[in-house]
């Protein structure tokens, strides 16, 4: 028994070494954030700021325009939502409810384009995008493709409407219900765990995505909050005295983060459910 | 008549995916082979070359092909087992029955690989900053000693690099730990009646049952750190000194022909290179996984 003790507090003593390791990071940059320049230069460094300085927050707010990049990133986050939601809700309950050969190998098709990487279709893309409809150096290339169902959103879905009672379904429609109308009437409103985890990925991939952004946003005017961010570190935040004002980076950095944070701890079921789906078709 | 109709009714439903699958896939993987066979700046017309993309690629014409091919596979040899082994630990403490908390432990490993990389891209680019970030100064209190210069030195920027991919481990731990909870515990108990140790368990019981995510893990961390590129870009971006050598992946080098160079017909050629060479890298695995892969069928 003595022994068994003994590694349950090392079990202990590893999940708490692991959790300092992953919190460091964060920990340090709320600390950093809320110092005042010369201390984060001081030696010996500190990790409790002496003075609390709030104010390095809107200073760092005023340096680049946020919200500006605020709004251009809510414009693609809003429409991505609504796109991903309506096409990949109607295409996940076609493949959920229409059952015959084809479906299965469209399905098939269709998850193994997740497997696809990125970049060999990226370029022809930009290329269409920017040259024959004209989209560089607006929000369109990033929002506008995910009207068109994104492949890990119709799989999600399309688990979950395979889980409802058929039973109820079939009611609906002998009641004299169109399929539309069984998908809008019935399946949505049973379904809003798995269409919030869908919202919720979808504002995360896109409140994160850095790369599309780099490709097709040019005008500092138009940039979201991602790529404002590092733009920030070539040029906003500098000091003539110190050199880089990394507490000024690190709060700006922070309110970047906080969304996710925020949002993680209010849905964090859904992330945990999104995450486990996609390891369990494998 | 009524396959029919269900067939019908398929097609109408699922038209917007079939769209997005032409206009967004198919389309542009046509496309982009077309283009590796060609010269094609984005102001002009694409110019049919053959094989001459290919040759440059191949014949060191282009200078930087072997070497980010280098700095990937190495990336990926050192990321991809380190992510696997320490969300696979995790994931087996935390599904210990004994331990109280798990929630709390979970929810901290899982946060950091959803956090924006534009924003832990430049806290990591502070932390191993030489002359002010956190890990020198720490190291310069403690020892009193100045501490490497972790970015510019191309072999240390490389495992700097591996330990953010590292930190990132969530989302593989919360997939191990489903897997984890799915293994039937008759198969436990039995193994336990018969005396089998912890280490035995472990190796007999546990590692067959959650076998398919392993794999699942090992296939997609992989196809992920083939193209790694954001944070490697960001920390370019971020500071000067940073190794150029040591953070110049595959993608990036893609990334720079592209939309630095305009050099369009050879980016598409090296990008089909690197999927050709992900398919192979896939088919190797799935192969292998026939023989340690368990399926419960």
């Amino acid at each position: 028994m003595k022994a068994r003790r003994k590694s349950v507090i090392l079990v202990y003593a590893v999940l708490i070494g692991l959790s300092a390791v992953m919190l460091l990071p964060v920990a340090v940059t709320v600390s950093t954030s809320l110092k005042e320049l010369t201390e984060v230069y001081h030696e010996p460094p500190t990790l409790i700021p002496q003075k609390l300085c709030w104010s390095n927050y809107p200073a760092a707010l005023t340096t680049f325009p946020f919200l500006r990049y605020l709004a251009n990133t809510m414009i693609v986050v809003s429409f991505s939502i609504t796109g991903t939601l309506f096409s990949c809700t109607v295409v996940a309950y076609g493949f959920a409810r229409f059952r015959c050969r084809l479906n299965k190998v469209l399905f098939t098709v269709m998850l193994s384009t997740m497997m696809l990487p990125g970049i060999v279709t990226s370029i022809p893309t930009f290329i269409m995008f920017t040259r024959y409809l004209g989209w560089y150096d607006t929000l369109y290339p990033l929002w506008v493709p995910s009207f068109f169902a994104a492949p890990f959103f119709v799989f999600l879905l399309t688990q979950f409407f395979r889980t409802l009672p058929t039973d109820l379904l079939d009611a609906a429609r002998i009641d004299g219900c169109t399929e539309l109308g069984v998908l809008w009437r019935i399946v949505v409103p049973l379904s809003k765990p798995a269409l919030l985890t869908v919202a919720v990925f979808t504002f995360m991939g896109q409140w994160n995505d850095y790369l599309g952004p780099l490709l097709y946003l040019q005008d500092p005017d138009k940039f979201t909050l991602a790529l404002g961010l590092t733009h920030f570190l070539s040029g906003g935040a500098y000091n003539e005295v110190y050199g880089t004002a990394w507490n000024l980076m690190m709060a700006a950095s922070l309110v970047v983060m906080l969304p996710i944070i925020v949002l993680f701890f209010f849905a964090q079921r859904s992330f945990i459910e999104g995450i486990t789906l996609t390891g369990m078709k494998g | 008549m009524a396959l029919r109709r269900e067939t019908k009714l398929l097609l109408a439903f699922i038209s917007p995916w079939m769209i997005g699958f032409t206009m967004f896939l198919i389309g542009p993987m046509v496309a982009s082979l077309y283009l590796a066979f060609t010269r094609y700046s984005i102001q002009s017309y694409p110019r049919w070359v053959g094989l001459q993309n290919f040759r440059a690629v191949f014949l060191g014409w282009e200078p930087n092909f072997y070497h980010s091919l280098q700095v990937t596979l190495v990336y990926v040899i050192l990321a991809v087992p380190m992510g696997l082994i320490v969300a696979l630990s995790a994931a087996l403490l935390l599904n210990l029955q004994s331990i109280k908390g798990k929630s709390i432990f979970r929810t901290l490993f899982f946060l950091p690989s959803l956090l924006p990389v534009a924003a832990s891209g430049i806290v990591w680019a502070w932390v191993f900053n030489p002359k002010n970030g956190l890990l020198n100064r720490v190291i310069e209190l403690v020892s009193g000693q100045q501490g490497p210069e972790w970015l510019s030195n191309p072999r240390l920027a490389l495992y700097c690099l591996v330990v953010i991919a590292t930190w990132g481990f969530g989302g593989g731990m919360i997939i191990f730990l489903a897997g984890l909870q799915g293994v039937p515990r008759h198969l436990m108990e039995a193994a336990l009646i018969d005396g089998a140790n912890m280490w035995q368990r472990f190796r007999h019981v546990t590692i067959p049952q959650i076998s398919p995510v392993i794999f699942f893990n090992l296939i997609m961390g992989m196809i992920g750190a083939m193209q790694v590129f954001s944070v490697a870009y960001i920390f370019q971006q971020a500071d000067a000194s940073v190794s150029r050598e040591a953070t110049h992946f595959y993608v990036l080098n893609i990334f720079y022909h592209a939309f630095l160079y305009d050099r369009f017909g050879l980016a598409c050629a090296l990008a089909w290179v690197l999927f050709v060479m992900i398919l192979i890298l896939t088919s190797v695995q799935f192969w292998a996984g026939r023989k340690w892969v368990h399926y419960e069928s």
